[in-house]
């Protein structure tokens, strides 16, 4: 597709706020799986469970993942993230499962592709987009794992350069629009992944739109590994980044001032998909879709963000109420524009 | 349409930095530098990270907003450094807040540190010198790692000194930075080189009017870019001058900034404000900086000699106005700046007033004495001082001794004191001059230090320590073989049951060898001291009746280093011996022709002209005897120490001057240069003649074996010397220099109380011997053997080991056994030549000797072994014919496993 992603995507972007779909996991939930879903016609004989690899159903079960995909973008999102939340190596090697790498991200691609062309088939004014999804591993690069040790590290950038190349790769072969380094608790960690991706652009000759969000872990308003979301921003700001965002551990109220400073700083478009509030002492998430979307209104309103979405906790209705409020507030002007005038 | 507007440039670290006009300059932390800062080098070296990450908090309290880090030395592991120091910076969140400046000049270090950031660092630096194509693919790397960058105004004809090259290079690089790379503009910074003025060449005089050319060039024509440099070095011909220096540096700044410099490698201690410059010496200064005048040059000197000679004049008025205090008043003056004129007459004048001679020690002297203190503790002074402090102390209390003995025999009392340390070198070691320190810090705190000298044996310590009842026991040593000599006396004091804490210190002792090699010995506490202003907080701890808790977290301290050392041991693997030698250093004998030594065989120079010996001093590590550290000339402009160092080094330079003219000290020098071939099993054979029939030494070498990556070599002297097979004619050499007369010289101090200049010339013996080792190296180069003989390197760049070969001795990193001493000293002969001999533990005497090998080759390079392993251990065993415990106790420092 080339740089008419890009350029679409920013035509798209000057009219209206764009929507992200919700949270997979909270979807999966809804049905009823055992281990032999997670198995099924391919790790049969794998001898460790499997059941909670959410990954592995876009092999395993690609009609469940498909189906989610399609409840995203029946109520109306513009973008299906694959599920491909731990698609790395370092990832699935806690299931001993690096083999299955590839395929978990190109068919991941797969099921949200065909997703994708159906619903831009049925409606072609609003084309669907695949976001190809790189999490952050369970590694981290620049925090000691040993407490008497601050200068020990379980992973390097080598290391993850060579995971997040490989699953990039994959994604793109399963026909990912848009590549997004998401859920960053250690900037250097998404260093490496942007290191990988521009690496897989300019070895693939592409133009593929690359979005960040990270995540802000606490009350302190900083990410797991200490940056302030500023500093986050300038920390990336060389990968030529489609939009930089925030998402996952924070419901949207507790998110707010912090995409306002990024709104601030940045000089590309803005993304955030909060989560349905802060979860109970279950960990279960209560925050209503009207709730959600009335916490999320002063991002739209104040013209903060150019993309919003949803992230643990959010389901179809959540995002319903999102994209519904979403039509109401002109889209944040986009910050190159500005510059030009 | 309006043209696209450049944003600021935005640098990260744990917070952002903006580099705008409103942020105005930004100061870049220089301590960090293993090049710039010896201090730092030496705990990179010594592996102290937490010490040395420390300087990059105090740098980033003192007001830095970036932090440059650079491991350059050819002694270090640089990427391994750089990688460790900048993961344990981002542990500390007070520091990790500001970005960090990566430099280097080796790329693979740069990039290694790039691999560690979290934030948005600045890479210092790249350049055209080596062409374009490893620029743009170097700028590619930086961009993707997302680093802005520091480029230097070289090209691959060399460093830009006109304006016109400045901007050539600055255009060109620019171009290809932004055209060819896509680089951003505002992550552009240039460095345009500062270089000093005022040096009496014609041709400098232009050199700052040319960087702010450059730099206002530089701004207006490329856009976004910015302009970063090292200012001291402009002032450089001012050195010792800070008045004119402060104020060049300031105009510099001042005319820089309004052109356009956005950050700088600024001492920030050593601005004045640009308006506070009085208008005489603004105006010559200006003429300098700004090349107003063809004399603008000699007339800054000849006014810079007046601002030193009013100084000193009015120096001179104040120097008695503190005689007018009271006693108290003064006693504590003398003490605090070390005045010993008056101290006497002080002391008299208290003793009057008081009811007991001993109550002028135990109230105006301590009350003195604890100012003193505190100052120390308080880094307010530092150690030169503090030995001057003790020298007016002890001649006060010379003086008042007879008065106290007078009245001790009247009323039958003691005299009352902290407690009885006895001290001493430990056997086989000779180096006195750090124990001596200690003892004096020790003394004017009240302690009665008996000090039993140097190469003392175990018996005698312990002996005298039960004789005169001693409090605590205090061990020092600098040779390797001394700390198991303090393992040794550790057991001793275990099997005779003594309970006196037991205290360690000296340039090779350590926390964790302590920890793991000599407390588990004995029962009783047993303390590392770091310098000797630890030491009289240890020993008053250690004698405090009150209950504290220092034996036992001093205890569990101890223990969780040897959990972390066993931890550490752990995981250092070893590859077996076969494999290393299979996988040394390979040199290709086949391209290369040894030279053949001009004059063969043994030859000795005595008494070799002080004077010429002078001039090749190293005085970086003479401050450091002096706990001072910093690289010498710049430690004389240091912003915390410099005032110190100056006065040191002038008493260093009165005293240099005594003995040269009086002759007080004696240089000889013995060497030889031998036909040599390397046979199997990491050894080498000198031979007798270049028949090479009859073996005249045969050498022992050890070879690294900790594990390593197949491109790194298992290094090992033996490497360095064709082998026998190889059929290629090889020679080696060997040397002793000693300085004789240092000790004889500093008793005669000692008698007179005056320990300050008794240390003195310990140091500069020390120092006479290293500079003639490095001379007679040089001679052997270029005239005896003759394999360099067109050599022409100044002083600095012979300091900085920058000619062909190396002189190893035994004992250094890359062979520390020092039995093989002794077959250097057989062959030299060394004793009776130049009257230097061997202790029982393979130690110099006198202490001021240097010794080594000759390598010629020009891949000879310093290493460090590391440690090696049990089948290393036994083929040396072997090789010397040594029986296996006897092996363990010569090699136990660098030992890989347990015994």
């Amino acid at each position: 597709m080339g740089s008419s992603v890009v350029d679409a995507l920013n035509d798209t972007l000057s009219k209206r706020i764009m929507v992200l779909d919700g949270a997979m996991g909270t979807s999966i939930q809804q049905y009823t799986l055992d281990e032999m879903d997670f198995r099924k016609g391919h790790f049969e004989d794998h001898n460790s469970p499997l059941k909670g690899n959410n990954d592995l159903l876009s092999i395993t079960r690609p009609d469940i993942i498909e189906e989610i995909h399609d409840s995203y973008f029946a109520i109306g999102a513009d973008f299906a993230s694959t599920n491909a939340f731990s698609g790395t190596t370092i990832a699935q090697a806690d299931y001993q499962l690096e083999d299955a790498v590839y395929e978990i991200n190109y068919q991941s691609a797969q099921c949200a592709r065909r997703s994708a062309d159906r619903w831009t088939a049925k409606t072609p004014d609003q084309p669907r987009y695949v976001v190809g999804c790189l999490g952050p591993t369970n590694r981290t690069a620049s925090i000691s794992p040993d407490v008497n040790d601050p200068s020990k590290r379980l992973v390097t950038f080598d290391e993850l350069v060579t995971a997040y190349r490989f699953a990039a790769d994959a994604l793109m072969d399963g026909g990912a629009d848009i590549i997004m380094i998401e859920t960053v608790f250690d900037t250097l960690n998404a260093k490496a992944a942007l290191f990988a991706v521009i690496q897989m652009k300019e070895a693939r000759n592409l133009d593929t739109p690359v979005m960040v969000s990270g995540t802000i872990t606490d009350a302190s308003g900083r990410t797991l590994s200490g940056q302030t979301a500023e500093a986050f921003w300038v920390s990336l700001m060389h990968g030529d980044l489609f939009s930089i965002g925030l998402n996952c551990a924070l419901g949207a109220d507790e998110m707010l001032p912090h995409v306002k400073l990024l709104d601030k700083s940045a000089t590309c478009m803005i993304s955030a998909h909060p989560n349905a509030g802060l979860p109970n002492e279950f960990g279960e998430y209560d925050q209503t879709p009207e709730e959600m979307a009335e916490q999320v209104r002063p991002f739209l309103s104040g013209g903060h963000t150019n993309i919003i979405g949803g992230c643990c906790g959010t389901t179809p209705a959540h995002i319903a109420a999102l994209k519904k409020i979403a039509d109401e507030y002109a889209p944040r002007q986009n910050p190159i524009a500005v510059q030009e005038a | 349409m309006a043209v696209k507007q450049i944003p600021d440039m935005v640098l990260s670290g744990l917070e952002p930095l903006v580099v705008n006009e409103t942020t105005g300059f930004v100061n870049v932390g220089e301590r960090s530098n293993v090049t710039g800062s010896r201090k730092f080098a030496r705990l990179i070296q010594e592996e102290n990270y937490e010490e040395a990450v420390d300087i990059a908090r105090v740098q980033v309290e003192d007001g830095a907003q970036i932090i440059d880090v650079n491991m350059d030395d050819a002694m270090l592991d640089g990427e391994a450094a750089m990688v460790r120091y900048l993961n344990l910076l981002a542990s500390e969140p007070d520091v990790a807040r500001v970005p960090f400046m990566i430099d280097s000049s080796k790329w693979e270090i740069i990039e290694a540190g790039l691999k560690c950031v979290q934030g948005k660092s600045i890479v210092n630096s790249i350049s055209l010198k080596e062409g374009e194509e490893k620029f743009i693919e170097q700028a590619r790397k930086v961009k993707m790692y997302g680093a802005a960058v520091i480029v230097m105004a070289f090209d691959e004809k060399g460093q830009a000194d006109t304006y016109d090259r400045r901007i050539e290079i600055c255009k060109r690089s620019y171009d290809v930075l932004v055209d060819k790379v896509g680089f951003a503009p505002q992550d552009i910074v240039f460095d345009p080189n500062i270089f000093p003025v005022a040096t009496g060449i014609p041709e400098h005089d232009n050199y700052c009017v040319d960087f702010f050319a450059a730099t206002k060039w530089i701004k207006d024509n490329l856009p976004g870019a910015k302009v970063s440099g090292g200012v001291s070095n402009m002032s450089f011909s001012f050195r010792g001058n800070d008045i004119v220096r402060e104020a060049m540096h300031s105009v510099f700044l001042y005319h820089a900034i309004k052109d356009g410099m956005d950050m700088g490698i600024v001492n920030a201690g050593m601005l004045t404000i640009y308006d506070d410059i009085p208008k005489d010496l603004l105006e010559r200064v200006e003429d300098v900086v700004l090349n107003r005048r063809e004399d603008a040059a000699e007339r800054l000197v000849e006014f810079a000699e007046t601002l030193k000679g009013q100084s000193a004049e009015e120096k001179e008025n104040d120097k008695l106005k503190w005689r007018e205090g009271n006693l108290q008043e003064r006693i504590t003056h003398a003490l605090v700046k070390g005045v010993t004129e008056f101290i006497e007459a002080d002391a008299e004048e208290a003793r009057q007033s008081l009811d007991k001679p001993i109550q002028v020690i135990e109230g105006p002297l301590m009350v003195g004495m604890n100012v003193v203190g505190d100052l120390f503790g308080a880094g307010k002074m530092f150690l030169p001082q503090v030995v001057k402090s003790a020298r007016v102390m002890k001649k006060a209390v010379a003086y008042l001794l007879p008065f106290i003995e007078e009245e001790k025999r009247k009323s039958g009392n003691t005299t009352q004191n902290n407690g009885v340390i006895i001290m001493a070198t430990v056997k086989g070691d000779v180096h006195d001059i750090g124990k001596n320190i200690v003892g004096v810090v020790l003394s004017c705190n009240n302690y009665e230090v008996i000090d039993l000298g140097v190469m003392v044996p175990p018996e005698d310590i312990l002996d005298a320590a039960e004789k005169h009842n001693a409090d605590i026991i205090g061990l020092s040593g600098l040779i390797t073989p001394s700390l198991d000599e303090m393992v040794t006396i550790a057991q001793m004091m275990e099997q005779r049951g003594m309970k006196q804490p037991l205290l360690i210190g000296g340039a090779t002792t350590s926390k964790v060898h302590t920890a793991v090699k000599i407390e588990p010995q004995f029962k009783g506490v047993t303390v590392h001291v770091l310098d000797a202003s630890k030491s009289v907080p240890v020993a008053s701890a250690l004698m405090s009746d009150t209950e504290n808790s220092f034996i036992e977290d001093l205890r569990d301290e101890y223990q969780e280093v040897r959990e972390k050392n066993a931890r550490k041991r752990g995981q250092k693997a070893f590859s077996n011996l076969a494999l290393t030698r299979e996988n040394g250093a390979i040199l290709d004998w086949s391209e290369y022709q040894p030279v053949k030594p001009t004059l063969m065989g043994n030859q000795t120079i005595r008494d070799y002209p002080l004077d010429k010996i002078r001039e090749r001093f190293d005085w970086t590590p003479f401050f450091i005897t002096w706990e001072l550290h910093g690289k010498f000339p710049k430690i004389l402009e240091d912003e915390v120490v410099g005032v110190e160092a100056q006065k040191l080094y002038k008493d260093a330079q009165a005293m240099l001057d005594k003995i040269i003219e009086g002759n007080l000290l004696q240089c000889h020098a013995t060497f030889g240069l031998y036909p040599a071939n390397g046979i199997d099993g990491d050894q080498t054979e000198l031979y007798a003649d270049d028949a090479r029939g009859e073996v005249m030494a045969t050498l022992n070498h050890l070879r690294q074996q900790t594990s390593r990556p197949a491109e790194r070599p298992y290094r090992s002297l033996a490497d360095f010397i064709a082998p026998k097979r190889s059929n290629v004619n090889d020679y080696m050499g060997g040397f002793v220099v000693t300085c004789q007369g240092a000790d004889e010289l500093a008793k005669s101090y000692e008698d007179q109380l005056d320990d300050y200049n008794a240390i003195m010339v310990k140091a500069l013996a020390d120092r006479f011997a290293e500079a003639f080792a490095e001379l007679l190296h040089e001679e052997v180069r270029k005239k005896y053997w003759g394999y360099a003989p067109q050599e022409n390197f100044d002083n600095s760049e012979l300091i900085s080991e920058k000619y062909q070969g190396i002189r190893p001795a035994p004992g250094y990193p890359a062979c520390p056994e020092h039995s093989e001493k002794v077959t250097l000293f057989k062959l030299l002969d060394a004793e009776q030549e130049i009257g230097c001999e061997l202790t029982d533990s393979f130690a110099m005497y006198p202490a001021s000797s240097v010794s080594g090998w000759y390598f010629a080759h020009p891949e000879a390079r310093y290493f460090a072994l590391g440690k090696i392993d049990k089948d290393q251990v036994e083929d040396y065993a072997q090789r010397k014919g040594w029986d296996m415990p006897t092996t363990e106790r010569w090699l136990r420092p660098t030992l890989g496993y347990d015994e």
